[in-house]
C-alpha cells in the first residue's frame, strides 16, 4: 500500500517522545554529575603557565540576559587580543549565572544585581573562598512606550502606581495622555519580565517598592529584547528594559523622581551622576580570586578598550 | 481493518519459525550457530528497546514526583494553589503560589483550540477517507504530515510576528498576544493528529456498511452522517482526545503567543499564561530545591496527571473499538 499508515504516524510520535525523554534523562544525569568535570580546566590553567599558550583554554561566562550582548561583544573582541583563549558566553539570567558560579560550572558569572548574602555564603561553601566582585559598567533601565505615544515624561510615583499590585493607574488618560494613534483602548498595557529576571527584580526594588509586588496581568516577556519588540508592536503598551535595547520603533520616556520635577532621559552622564533614577551597576563575579587568564580578561574589559565596547553596545561605561 | 497491519509483525514469523523447525530436524541446523546467536542477541536488543520506553516513562514520573511531592504534601497550601489567582513565587514580602489563573489559562487556550480544531480535523478526516480520490488523498496526507513536522518554536514565531498584528487589526483589540492567538496555533498543531487517527477510525469501518447504506439509496453525506460517524464514534473521540493531549502539553508556541500574563481571561482577546509556559519561563532561574523550584514541579505533576488521564481515556476508547 502506498499511503503511509496511521500506525507509522503513531510510531513516529512515540519515537520523538522517546527521544525527548531520553534527552531529558541525559540532561538530568548531566545536571547531577557533569558539573564536576567543567571546573577542572580552570585550576589547571592557573598552575601551569607554559601549557596555557599551547592548549586552547576556555572561560565559561554565564549569566544576566541584560549583559549577554555586552559579554558577547567583549568575548569576540578579546579573541583578537588573546586568540588561544576562548570565552564562551551564555545568558539565562543573573540567577542562572550565580547558580552556575555556586555549582562551579562558571568561571565568570554576569549579574545585573548584587549577589545576595546567602548566595555568597553558598558560593563560599562550594569553593572555599568568597566570590570576587567586579563592577564592569552601568545600565540604565529605560522606560519604553510606543513611538506614536505623545507622552514624554513620567514620574517614579506614576510608574509605581501603574506597575504595583493595587496601584491606582490603569488608563492612559489618568497620566495625561488623551489618545494614542493606533491604540484600541485607553488601557495601559503593562509589559514586564518573567518573575526571576534581574531586570524584574531591579525594577521592583527601585520603582515598584521592595516590599511590593507587581500587579498581575502584565505581559511577562522572556527577554530584554522581547520587551522592546512587544512595546513596538502594541501602541498602548509601556515596558522597561535595558537602555541598550532601544530601537527606532519605540520611544524612551524621561523619568522624574517626583511628579512635577523635570524628567531625565537615561544617558551616560545622567547615569553617572545618578540623576537618572533607574540605573544600576553591572557586575561580574568570579569564584574566589580569579585565575590569571580570567584576571587578564576582566582587566581588559575594564580598560579603555573594553569600555569603548560598553558604549558601543548601548550600555554606560565606567566613569573615567 | 487498519489495525490488522499492526497485529501482524511479519519479521517475527519469518525469523522464528525456521529456527524452531530446524532444531528438531534430523538433518541438523540449516543455519550456522553464529546466525542463531546473532538472531537471539538481536531479539534481546529489540526487546530492550521496547522495555526502555517503559523505563523512561517511569523514570520521568519518578523524577518529577520526587522533586515535587515533598512540597505537595508539606508546605504547599493546596486551597491557595487551586483557588487563588495570585502567582507571586519570587515576592520579597508575601510569597503566594496561586495557580488558578495558570490552570484557567491552559484550559481556555486548549478549549478554544479544540473548538477550532475539531470541526476542521474531523472534517478533513472524513474528506480524506470518504470523499476524495487517490491522488488528492496522497497529496493531502503528505501536506498534513508536513504540518505536523513544523517545530513549535516556528509556530510561536508565526504567532508573534504574523498573528499578533493581524489580530490587533481585525478585532480591534489592544493586545495581539492572547488566548485566540495561542488557540489558533494549537489548533493548527493538533489537526494533523486528529486527521491521521480520525481517518484511521473511519477506514476501520467495514466497506459492507458503506455498500449497504448506498444500496438502500442513501446519499454519500447520509452515509457519512448516519452510518460512518456513529460506527467510528469511539475512534473519532480518541482522535479528539489525543489532540487535546497535544494541546495541553504544548509549551513553546503558547509561551510565545499567549502574552504570558497571569490573568483569568474574560474574552478570547485577553492575554493568559499556561501551566507549561510557567514552568518553561521560571524553572531556569529558580534555585534548585527552593520552594519555587518545587512548586514548579508540582505544576509538572498536575500537567502529567492531566495528559496521563486524557491519554488513558483515549487509549481505553481505542481498545474498546478494537474488541468489538
Amino acid at each position: 500500500m502506498l499511503r503511509t499508515s496511521p500506525t507509522s504516524f503513531r510510531i513516529r510520535r512515540a519515537l520523538t517522545q522517546g527521544l525527548a525523554f531520553g534527552a531529558l534523562a541525559v540532561l538530568c544525569v548531566g545536571l547531577g554529575s557533569g558539573c564536576k568535570k567543567k571546573s577542572e580546566p580552570a585550576p589547571e590553567g592557573a598552575s601551569s603557565g607554559a601549557a596555557e599558550t599551547a592548549k586552547k583554554q576556555s572561560i565559561q561566562n554565564i549569566g544576566s540576559d541584560t549583559m549577554v550582548n555586552l559579554a558577547q561583544a567583549w568575548a569576540e573582541e578579546y579573541a583578537k587580543v588573546e586568540p588561544h583563549l576562548s570565552i564562551e558566553v551564555s545568558g539565562g539570567g543573573s540567577g542562572v549565572g550565580i547558580a552556575a558560579l555556586i555549582n562551579k560550572t562558571a568561571d565568570i558569572a554576569n549579574s545585573s544585581r548584587k549577589m545576595e548574602p546567602e548566595e555568597i555564603e553558598k558560593a563560599k561553601a562550594a569553593t572555599g573562598q568568597p566570590p570576587t566582585e567586579f563592577i564592569v559598567g552601568f545600565d540604565g533601565l529605560a522606560v519604553y512606550v510606543h513611538k506614536s505615544n505623545p507622552l514624554e515624561s513620567i514620574s517614579m510615583e506614576e510608574l509605581a502606581e501603574i506597575y504595583r499590585e493595587g496601584g491606582k493607574l490603569g488608563k492612559w488618560s489618568e497620566v495625561g495622555v488623551k489618545s494614542i494613534p493606533g491604540a484600541k483602548s485607553d488601557d495601559i498595557i503593562r509589559v514586564s519580565r518573567q518573575n526571576n529576571s534581574g531586570s524584574y527584580q531591579y525594577f521592583r526594588e527601585t520603582v515598584v517598592g521592595k516590599k511590593n509586588d507587581f500587579k498581575s496581568g502584565s505581559l511577562d516577556m522572556n527577554g530584554s529584547k522581547d520587551v522592546v519588540e512587544q512595546v513596538a508592536k502594541t501602541p498602548g503598551a509601556i515596558g522597561y528594559s535595558g537602555l541598550g535595547y532601544a530601537t527606532p520603533e519605540v520611544k524612551i520616556l524621561k523619568v522624574s523622581k517626583k511628579k512635577g520635577e523635570p524628567g531625565v532621559l537615561p544617558s551616560i552622564p545622567t547615569v553617572h551622576d545618578k540623576t537618572y533614577p533607574i540605573s544600576r551597576p553591572l557586575f561580574m563575579y568570579t569564584p574566589g580570586t580569579p585565575t590569571p587568564a580570567v584576571k587578564r580578561y576582566l582587566d581588559w574589559a575594564m580598560s579603555d578598550a573594553g569600555q569603548k565596547i560598553v558604549e558601543h553596545t548601548g550600555y554606560v561605561p565606567l566613569p573615567k | 481493518m487498519g489495525e490488522q497491519a499492526m497485529n501482524l509483525p511479519p519479521a517475527r514469523v519469518v525469523g522464528t519459525r525456521p529456527v524452531s523447525a530446524s532444531a528438531g530436524s534430523p538433518r541438523g541446523p540449516r543455519r550456522g550457530r553464529f546466525a542463531i546467536a546473532a538472531e537471539t542477541a538481536l531479539e534481546w536488543v529489540i526487546r530492550l528497546c521496547g522495555i526502555s520506553a517503559i523505563v523512561f516513562v517511569f523514570g520521568i514520573f519518578f523524577f518529577v514526583l520526587r522533586e515535587g511531592v515533598g512540597f505537595l504534601f508539606g508546605g504547599l497550601n493546596l486551597v491557595q494553589f487551586f483557588f487563588s489567582t495570585e502567582w507571586y513565587p519570587t515576592s520579597v514580602s508575601n510569597v503566594r503560589y496561586g495557580a488558578l489563573a495558570l490552570i484557567a489559562g491552559t484550559f481556555s487556550v486548549t478549549g478554544l483550540a479544540m473548538l477550532i480544531a475539531v470541526p476542521f480535523g474531523l472534517g478533513a478526516a472524513v474528506f480524506v477517507s470518504e470523499f476524495c480520490n487517490q491522488r488528492v488523498r496522497e497529496t493531502l496526507k503528505v501536506v498534513i504530515e508536513l504540518l505536523a513536522a513544523i517545530p513549535s518554536v516556528v509556530w510561536g514565531f508565526i504567532g508573534i510576528s504574523v498573528l499578533n498584528p493581524l489580530i490587533q487589526e481585525v478585532f480591534h483589540v489592544p493586545v495581539g498576544l492572547n488566548v485566540l492567538n495561542g488557540a489558533l496555533l494549537l489548533a493548527l498543531m493538533s489537526v494533523p493528529i486528529m486527521v491521521s487517527i480520525g481517518e484511521d477510525a473511519l477506514k476501520a469501518v467495514p466497506d459492507s456498511f458503506r455498500e449497504a447504506s448506498l444500496a438502500m439509496g442513501a446519499t454519500r453525506w447520509q452515509t457519512v452522517h448516519r452510518v460512518l460517524l456513529p460506527a467510528a464514534k469511539n475512534g473519532l473521540l480518541a482522535a479528539v482526545l489525543l489532540g487535546v493531549g497535544r494541546a495541553v502539553g504544548e509549551t513553546m508556541a503558547v509561551l510565545m503567543a499567549t502574552g504570558h500574563a497571569v490573568n483569568i481571561p474574560k474574552s478570547p482577546f485577553d492575554p493568559v499564561r499556561t501551566l507549561t509556559a510557567t514552568i518553561a519561563a521560571e524553572l531556569g532561574e529558580a534555585s534548585v530545591g527552593s520552594p519555587h523550584y518545587q512548586v514548579l514541579f508540582v505544576i509538572g505533576i498536575l500537567l502529567f496527571t492531566i495528559t496521563f488521564a486524557v491519554n488513558l481515556i483515549a487509549d481505553m476508547i481505542v481498545k474498546g473499538t478494537r474488541k468489538r
